[in-house]
């Protein structure tokens, strides 16, 4: 049996058995167990899951594990920060490994921007109790009480006393294997003492990125490597009815396996590859699908029940029905989002290799746990026999969740006695990843002759539920979602049904306050339950001098409108302006944006702020011109130059505007940024020419109306 | 066989007329700095110098590029230090997932080589064919402006 067989992951060993000094030699280890997540919330009846460990070694430096990834949001430096901190460390010594299912906790993945307010807790946690533990290990060597000492720059000595009677974290730990728990009364330094996290830092391991040096998983080469390719079925829903693989082996060098729906092919080079798949004969049945012109009574029509849909809410307050009588104001709006696709500019790929029993799979996901389940579940074989690595990522923004491409590697690896890499093609990319849902949202609201509301009913179809809630007070409510069958693969996607929801809501609520002729910033101010996403909306409004005035019903002569939005979602306040210029021809310009974003104590402030940005840029391309366009299942612009992403000529000035809020928690910025986006823009539409625009995208060829049914 | 001049080394690679120079640096002579992005020359993940200007490999047949003097990311920078263009990415942090970037480098080194002191617009239009999924467009900009700096500036600081 080689080594790699005998190899038990981390995770499915008790704490006490696992082989960290065989691994990383003697020294301090300190573990934050999984938890058992509470009967609500995210992971709610799962599996424990979480914590992290940490290990100081006779180098003086320390080793974080955690069960997130990187995929090029920037968390790894983040994490490396809040390691530093705890520890007293410089960022140089300390080192992270993310989502290596062999040596890391389990982790359920890596969206719902939960590694601020999970990994780095538990990473702080952690950091803070080997804190303690070193402190107690020098207080005995320098002779002192555990008071007396001091941690500064990865060495210990007694306070005051300067460089005298110091002693490095190696020595501390030299010929140790002390492996300790997190104990409950453990005290994070609290933000508000920060002197690294919180503060400017560089990102570390940059410069193999300039350099071209950095691997990613379409990169890999193992020796002996083959190139997968796997068999689509031509539109969604397809289903085999009959396949023939004669053409496709009698090529040299060819493997390909059937396995239930799975066909697939591995040739010893790229090309080999695409041209024996092209070889694969198959005959489809397949299922009818809608068209996109139908979809919308399509969805209205087909709704999905079932205990399958974690994502739904039926909330009420009050009596809509009896608030809506003899209101002043009632106004009603349908509100709509297309699917769009991510896009990662890496398209999804995997390498699979066996030794002997055992399969290493390295994968760009975002979920290897979840990976390492699947695959096991699939190919009958304990999860203890499966090592998921996850390379550095060319982006994710919750499209690589999915296996199946795993699963095919490690079939073609089995079938042909060597390592086998899968990447997508652009086209397959575009094809055979899911999308974000397109969203039917029915608002209906009432309100007093100032505009105060009322009653609030918000149906969402297909999108789900995340900031669907509203954060204005109103005193009946009634909102929930309900799921459908879905015409394309639909499936997680960067602030997913809140940026739909928060369109709708946003859009209706400028509606509201246009109606009843109020300032669209003081509207929202008199309503905001919220307090710090009032104090978001307000540094806005003052970065941006906002003047007091209604929204222009009939458009403003030199059609240059301005449009403001509020959201709350993943603990995250956004309030995001933007200017627009509407030109003779219908040409829609966007002049300025200013997003301003608050979520609790901020660990690594330009990374924030690249997120922020980023978030911007991307959420600008669903507000004006991405859409999936599809017939009968299959999708009719699977390539960049039918896409429309945003590019260089696209992108106005973005400033943001980062509230740091030291005495709260840490919370996400990946998602809850692109969120204010859409509305801002539909609603300074909106001020520049008078129109009113309900679905997304706003301008799919670059313009809008001039003026209302214009 | 034909002789290609790959980052000042000439290779030796089968002339097989319908391959792009793409898969022949990727999967023939191991350079994976130049990434596949798309296969349609719509993204520029894949963009190289040929003759010192920029081009997309997955667009260049192989036939091409034979005789041409052909720089991907991995030969930009003379010995073991960075090229300007490569630091002024790092100094800016201008990248989230960076699997853009060696385009992104790449297609600016080609444009400060023929314009050093380029306007924001001549800027945008040259990179304008390189898309950074993680949105980090304004940084790559912060860059480029650092980098034309730093090349005016030889040995000088950059701000």
């Amino acid at each position: 049996m080689s080594a790699a067989s005998k190899t038990i992951p981390f995770d499915l060993l008790p704490p006490g058995e696992r082989p960290y000094f065989d691994r990383w030699g003697n020294g301090l280890v300190v573990v934050l167990p999984a938890r058992r997540p509470g009967p609500s919330g995210w992971g709610a009846g799962g599996p424990p899951h979480g914590g992290a460990w940490v290990h100081v070694g006779e180098d003086g430096k320390a080793r974080a594990f955690t069960g997130k990834v990187e995929v090029g949001q920037g968390t790894r430096t983040a994490l490396c920060l809040i390691v530093a901190e705890e520890l007293r460390l410089p960022l140089s010594s300390v080192e992270l490994t993310m989502g290596d299912t062999d040596v890391c906790p389990w982790d359920m993945g890596t969206f719902g921007s939960r590694s601020m307010p999970d990994a780095a807790q538990h990473l702080r946690s952690t950091g803070a109790a080997a804190r303690t533990v070193l402190v107690g290990l020098a207080a005995t060597k320098l002779g002192v009480a555990p008071a007396n000492v001091e941690l500064e720059g990865g060495v210990a000595r007694i306070r005051g006393s300067g460089t005298i009677a110091s002693v490095g974290y190696g020595e501390l730990v030299a010929g140790l294997r002390r492996l300790e728990f997190v104990a409950p009364d453990t005290r994070p330094t609290p933000p508000t003492e920060w002197t690294q996290a919180g503060h400017p830092a560089r990102d570390v391991a940059t410069r193999d990125i300039v350099t071209g040096a950095r691997e990613y998983t379409s990169d890999l080469h193992l020796p002996g490597m083959l190139h997968g390719k796997l068999l689509f079925p031509p539109a969604y829903g397809s289903r085999l009815r009959r396949v023939d693989l004669a053409r496709a082996r009698a090529m040299p060098g060819v493997v390909a396996v059937h396995e239930g729906e799975l066909v697939a092919v591995a040739a010893p080079t790229l090309l080999g590859a695409i041209a024996a798949v092209k070889a694969v004969r198959a005959e489809w049945e397949p299922t009818p699908q809608p068209s996109e012109a139908e979809v919308v009574d399509y969805l209205r029509q087909h709704p999905a029940e079932g205990e399958d849909f974690w994502d739904v809410i039926h909330h009420e307050a009050g009596d809509v029905a009896a608030a809506r009588v003899d209101a002043p104001i009632t106004l009603e709006g349908t509100y709509t989002t297309a699917y769009i696709a991510h896009a990662p500019l890496e398209t999804h790929a995997v390498l699979a290799s066996w030794d002997g029993d055992r399969l290493t799979v390295r994968i760009g996901t975002q979920t290897p746990f979840r990976a390492r389940e699947a695959i096991s579940d699939e190919l009958g074989i304990p999860p203890a026999k499966v090592h998921v690595i996850v390379p550095p990522t060319g982006s994710g923004f919750g499209g690589k969740h999915a296996a199946e491409l795993a699963v095919a590697a490690a079939r073609l690896a089995k079938a042909a006695g060597a390592p086998v890499r899968i990447a997508f093609s652009r086209e397959e990319e575009f094809t055979q990843a899911y999308f974000r849902p397109l969203a039917l949202i029915d608002v209906r609201s009432a309100a007093d002759r100032d505009g105060s509301l009322r009653s609030w009913e918000f149906h969402v179809l297909n999108a789900g539920s995340a900031a669907a809630r509203t954060p204005y007070r109103v005193p009946n409510q009634k909102i929930d979602n309900q799921p459908t069958e879905s015409p394309l693969a639909q499936a997680s996607y960067r602030a997913l049904a809140a940026t739909a929801n928060n369109f709708a809501r946003e859009s209706h609520i400028d509606e509201l306050a246009a109606h009843v002729g109020a300032d669209p910033v003081d509207y929202r101010l008199r309503q905001l339950a919220d307090g710090r996403l009032a104090e978001v909306l307000r540094a806005v409004a003052k970065k941006v001098g906002w003047d007091p005035r209604p929204s222009s019903a009939g458009g403003r002569p030199d059609r240059r409108g301005r449009g403001i939005a509020v959201g709350l979602e993943k603990g995250g306040r956004v309030a995001t302006f933007a200017e627009v210029h509407v030109g003779d021809d219908g040409h829609l310009e966007l002049v300025r944006l200013v997003s301003g974003f608050e979520c609790g104590a901020i660990v690594h402030p330009s990374n924030l702020r690249s997120q922020v940005e980023g978030g911007a840029v991307m959420a600008l391309g669903g507000a004006l011109y991405e859409t999936i366009h599809f017939e009968g299942g299959r999708v009719l612009n699977p390539r960049f130059s039918e896409y429309r992403v945003p590019r260089f000529r696209d992108i106005p000035p973005i400033e943001v505007v980062l509230l740091d809020r030291p005495d709260l928690p840490s919370e996400g910025g990946g998602e809850t940024p692109l969120i204010g986006v859409a509305p801002a823009i539909a609603n300074a539409v909106f001020d520049a020419v008078g129109v009113r625009l309900r679905s997304l995208p706003l301008a799919p060829d670059g313009t809008v109306p001039l003026a209302p049914n214009g | 066989m034909a002789s290609l001049r790959v980052n000042g080394v000439d290779r030796s690679v089968a002339l097989e007329p319908d391959r792009h120079l793409l898969y022949v640096l990727r999967e023939e002579l191991g350079l994976t700095g130049t990434k596949y992005g798309c296969g349609e020359g719509e993204c520029g993940a894949c963009t190289v110098l040929l003759d010192g200007a920029a081009a997309r490999a997955c667009q260049t047949r192989i036939g091409e590029a034979v005789g041409r003097s052909v720089t991907t990311i991995e030969g930009l920078a003379s010995g073991e230090g960075l090229h300007p263009v490569q630091q002024a990415f790092i100094d800016a942090g201008a990248f989230q997932c960076g699997f853009c970037t060696p385009g992104m480098v790449v297609a600016t080194a080609a444009l400060l080589s023929r314009n050093p002191r380029p306007s924001d617009a001549e800027v945008r239009a040259a990179l304008d064919g390189n898309l950074c999924r993680c949105g980090g467009y304004l940084r790559i900009l912060d860059a480029v402006e650092r980098a034309s700096q730093r090349l005016g500036n030889p040995g000088g600081s950059t701000r």
